[in-house]
């Protein structure tokens, strides 16, 4: 009898795991399918543009001189907002987990999370009218003392809605994700070892480099393609505080523009080839980020020895 | 202690949904104020009716299914301001039964939808007109005089001051103050910019060398920003800034330009519009009922301004089932009617359609059928 | 900086090489009066007052520190200003849009009838009357904020599961194999997906199943969940992973099955993560607007099925009212529903988040974190 349940026990346990191990299977085989159809209906949209004649086209050139800008346009947009929001959100992340006492750390993690939440088009309209009115004036100062660099070329915008302004405000938008992701990361790091490195006499900096910082480096660039992934396709925040233009190199006059602002401007009224067209533009960016993806995933395949399970 | 917290969980998503769902109301405003039921002819119609389409019409539109429930409280009128293009594409595929459009469509439009609209297609009806204000920040300054060339100029960037001869010389009398002029154009592709820019291209064409087109032409920079809302706001922050923008939306804070048409330079308001519009001819080898129109941006007709943006409504002109018909003629009798165009330019200020436009609308509306 | 020979040093043998305990605050006094003083040269405000005696504090604390102390503990001092630093320096913007939020939008949420009222019925009129007599500003937000509850509560529903099983299967079944590493690529390429782009396929998928230009709530749950899933599926990834080897492996030992370690063991130990990381997801899709204009519609009035019909959504209402005003001519009274709804939404995720995390404290294991 006893032996007979035990049996019986053993045999719904395998069950139970044949049908989870499915299910999971599944599930992962209907992302697949999903994002399947999803290319195959871009593709079928888009396809028109690359056969289109180029003088059909926006810009009267072909599709490559009509994307090539754009796509420049957001991939500066993309490093600015990076740029500046990854070591700042690291910091803060490193702030709530191993710096603020843990009451306030619980707060400010409540807070950052929260902050991920406001639409975008809150930010954008943030950033065009209070960020870029406070803006205008170290604009102007930029342009007078460095100006000798080309990105700070002048004459600086009289609105100050321009390239930098727009990556700031991209910057803000991200420093939620990569904070939030990069902090749980972070308080998961093996208590054991920050432990072994503080009793042998390191300062707290030299425990977070030892023993944190390499066990969440392939979850703090997780975080930073998360961050990324908003700042290329982010749409609003960019149409509303970028007064866009041609392509320039100069970071403080108004001009260049994004892929996802682009379709978002023009989508509304578009028909026909431009439509295809910018779908075709979407299909681009879908592209920029699959390349960026790969970049990341294969720096982390370098450092897999520090991956997780341990 | 874990069951305990569930249930306290529960308890707080619970009263929290029930707290939500019980209060909603539709009724925003107290019923009365709007116009009588009695006041709509023939027989209330019932059912939905869906469009999608331009977002220049959506405060009227509010207005229009506003009053066309009131008068008819067994119907809904549900719009998605998704944008003109968006709008002529869902009718042709035969997702909506009517479309918003700030242009009307083109000839290959025309011929799939009759697809989807029965053997004749589609027809488009002029049912929302609107002025194109140019409107400018200088300080001391209302009121200017320009002719057509001299717009272009300033928004082509050829004409860099306030005090430039070409404007004072239209304007004796008034103090041009030394003030760099920063047009501002919108970023998003729109009817305003694609009305606008073929004004200047007719009217100004050795000046504007661009073809009209819903983009600000790519060649030429300056600041921009997006919306008609968007536009008119920077150009309130910034002094010397001037823009183009639907006359209704545009603040006495800010100066607007008189056009010169022949002779003589005409202010904007929706008499001057309606009768620019009156003036336009029909679109030829279109069908008889449809009514898009050509508009003569050159027109010489005395008060008429010429910078106007006419927004149609798509309509098929055979719908599958006979209660469908009757709510499309229903609400578009409406609509182009005297109470609808009152109800538009209340909520709008945009410029009625003049009695005769609105008559032709109202024929060609008529003419819609239903498959069986 | 000469600070450090200006700070008197006790000499004990117990404290020697050590900075006494009143060093940063004559340390921050001494920043502060030097910030005034340079900024009086340049010309005063108060911000750059602020960052300036920060910067100097900072320095000279790190300064004294590496002369005093040696250079370890100099380099944890720098590391320390320079993250409390980023954090202060994030504050500076997170706390100026709460606050032009909160500003712009308390007189709306306080209006009364904006939480029970949808806008059906409210035009121009109104809004002009409003305006021109003072009196308060009609239509409310309540068929939006139910639209919003309902279509990301469907999102939620059909993505937190595919997503979570997916993580499950990428950590704890697949690892290594093929398919894991093509869904692993394939989930960081959906990431990309344009959000626009997610509206439209969702649109084109039920066009081609229902009807053309069905437009329901559901048709927009699920293009929300084409963006909301890569996010769950990175996010739980990441977490999954870092739960301890050493616990399965005790689990393993005495004799439980596999799922069933990681239904109990697993998942519990990572569950704070995951809530964070779906509320993270379900935070970067509430807010989308474009997906939502073409595959939910926009509703003027209260509509509770999300499977018949077009529904309002928070972002659409906020979008519509800022981008073409009830009354073009008189924008305030839409600019102020606008923010309120803004508002709304924000507080809105809070409670979402609240109740993450309730859901996490429920059933995470009790440790000493």
């Amino acid at each position: 009898m006893s032996t007979n349940s035990l049996r019986s026990t053993t045999g719904m346990g395998r069950t139970g795991d044949k049908v989870f191990s499915g299910a999971a299977m599944a599930a992962g085989i209907l992302i697949l399918v999903v994002l399947f159809s999803v290319a195959i209906f871009l593709l079928v949209q888009a396809l028109p543009t690359f056969s289109a004649k180029p003088a059909d086209l926006t810009g009267g050139e072909g599709f490559f001189s009509y994307i090539f800008p754009i796509v420049i346009g957001t991939l500066i947009a993309a490093a600015i907002a990076l740029i500046i929001a990854t070591p700042i959100g690291i910091g803060v992340a490193l702030f709530i987990s191993h710096y603020a006492p843990r009451r306030l750390a619980q707060g400010l993690g409540y807070v950052v999370d929260l902050l991920a939440a406001i639409p975008s088009v809150v930010y954008g309209a943030w950033g065009a009218s209070f960020l870029a009115s406070n803006l205008k004036e170290p604009y102007a100062w930029l342009a007078e003392n460095l100006g000798w660099i080309p990105i700070f070329a002048g004459p600086a915008s009289g609105t100050a809605k321009t390239m930098l302004t727009a990556g700031i405000v991209l910057a803000v938008m991200v420093l939620p994700i990569i904070t939030s992701l990069t902090r749980e990361i972070f308080l998961q790091a093996p208590k054991l070892h920050e432990e072994a490195a503080l009793a042998l006499g390191a300062t707290r900096w030299e425990m977070i480099k030892m023993a944190v910082l390499p066990f969440a480096r392939p979850g703090i660039i997780s975080a930073v393609m998360l961050g990324l992934g908003r700042a290329l396709g982010e749409t609003m925040a960019v149409a509303l505080v970028l007064s866009s233009g041609p392509l320039i190199a100069s970071l403080i006059q108004s001009g260049n523009q994004t892929v996802a602002a682009e379709i978002a401007l023009n989508f509304p009224e578009a028909f026909g080839l431009r439509l295809n067209e910018l779908i075709a533009a979407g299909l681009v960016l879908f592209l920029i980020t699959l390349a960026v993806n790969m970049v990341a995933r294969w720096i982390i395949s370098r450092h897999k020895e520090f991956s997780g399970a341990n | 202690m874990k069951a305990l917290h569930i249930g306290r969980a529960a308890a707080v998503v619970t009263v929290a949904a029930l707290a939500l769902t019980a209060c909603g109301t539709d009724n925003a405003v107290n019923s009365g104020s709007t116009a009588g039921a009695t006041t709509s002819a023939g027989v209330p119609v019932t059912g939905t009716l869906t469009g999608t389409g331009a977002s220049s019409i959506s405060a009227a539109m509010d207005a229009w299914k506003a009053g066309f429930e009131t008068a008819n409280p067994n119907a809904k009128v549900q719009y998605s301001p998704e944008g003109s293009g968006a709008g002529r594409k869902a009718i042709v595929a035969g997702a909506v039964q009517f479309a918003g459009s700030d242009a009307a469509m083109s000839d290959a439009e025309m011929t799939s939808a009759a697809e989807k609209c029965g053997t004749n297609g589609a027809i488009n009806v002029p049912w929302y007109i609107s002025p194109i204000a140019v409107a400018f920040n200088v300080p001391g300054v209302k009121d200017l005089k320009l002719d057509a060339a001299t717009v272009a100029k300033i928004f082509r960037g050829d004409i860099k001051n306030w005090n430039d001869a070409a404007i004072a010389s239209q304007n004796s009398g008034a103090k041009l103050p030394d003030l760099a002029i920063t047009p501002v154009h919108r970023s998003d592709n729109s009817g305003t910019t694609d009305n606008f820019t073929d004004y200047l291209a007719t009217a100004a064409a050795d000046v504007w060398t661009d073809k009209k087109s819903g983009d600000w032409p790519a060649t030429l920079t300056g600041e921009n920003a997006k919306g008609t809302s968007g536009v008119v706001k920077t150009v309130t922050e910034t002094a010397g800034a001037v823009t183009y923008a639907d006359d209704s939306a545009v603040t006495d804070a800010l100066g607007k330009v008189e056009l010169k048409v022949g002779d003589s330079y005409v202010k904007i308001s929706a008499d001057a519009a309606a009768k620019a519009v009156d003036a336009a001819t029909p679109v030829a080898g279109r069908g008889a009922n449809d009514l898009s129109l050509k508009l003569d941006r050159k027109t010489t007709v005395a008060g008429a301004y010429p910078a106007v943006l006419v927004s149609y409504a798509v309509f098929c002109t055979q719908y599958p089932d006979a209660a469908t018909a009757d709510l499309v003629k229903a609400f578009g009798t409406f609509v182009v009617g005297d109470e609808g165009q009152k109800a538009a330019v209340a909520a709008a200020k945009s410029a009625p359609l003049s009695a005769s436009l609105a008559t032709k609308a109202k024929a060609s509306i008529a003419s819609i059928t239903a498959a069986k | 900086m000469s600070l450090a020979t200006m700070t008197p040093r006790k000499r004990s043998a117990l404290t020697r090489g050590q900075l006494p305990k009143y060093t940063p605050y004559a340390i921050a006094g001494a920043a502060i009066i030097l910030a005034a003083a340079l900024m009086s040269v340049i010309g005063f405000n108060a911000f750059g007052w602020g960052v300036l005696s920060a910067v100097l504090f900072a320095a000279g604390w790190v300064a004294t520190t590496a002369a005093v102390e040696g250079s370890r503990k100099a380099k944890d001092r720098l590391a320390t200003s320079l993250v409390v630093g980023s954090f202060l320096v994030a504050l500076l913007p997170l706390v100026s849009v709460i606050w032009t939020v909160l500003a712009n939008g308390i007189p709306g949420l306080l209006q009364p009838g904006f939480l029970g009222t949808s806008m059906k019925g409210v035009t121009g009129v109104q809004d002009n009357a409003s305006v021109a007599n003072g009196t308060p500003v009609l239509g409310g937000a309540y068929h939006a904020l139910m639209g919003s509850v309902l279509i990301t509560l469907w999102a939620t529903l059909i993505s937190v599961p595919i997503g979570l099983l997916t993580s499950i299967y990428l950590v704890e079944y697949g690892q290594g194999s093929r398919l894991a590493k093509a869904i692993t690529f394939f989930v960081d390429v959906m990431t990309g997906i344009p959000s626009i782009v997610a509206g439209l396929f969702a649109a084109a998928f039920f066009g081609l199943v229902i009807a053309p230009g069905t437009k329901t709530g559901i048709v927009a749950a699920v293009a929300l969940s084409v963006l909301m899933i890569p996010v769950v599926v990175r996010s739980s990834e990441e977490m999954l992973k870092i739960v301890p080897n050493e616990l399965r492996e005790a689990a393993y030992a005495l004799g439980v099955r596999k799922w069933r370690t990681i239904v109990k063991v697993v998942i519990p130990t990572a569950i704070s993560g995951i809530a964070s990381g779906v509320t993270l997801a379900i935070a970067r899709v509430i807010g989308e607007t474009a997906p939502l204009l073409v595959t939910a519609g926009f509703a003027t009035s209260i509509n509770l099925n999300v499977f018949s019909g077009w529904m309002a959504s928070l972002p659409t209402y906020i979008y519509t009212q800022i981008m073409s005003p009830t009354s073009p001519s008189n924008p305030g009274p839409s600019d102020q529903r606008a923010w309120a709804a803004a508002l709304l939404l924000i507080l809105l995720v809070m409670a979402l988040n609240l109740i993450a995390r309730l859901v996490a404290r429920i059933f995470s294991p009790k440790t000493g974190r």
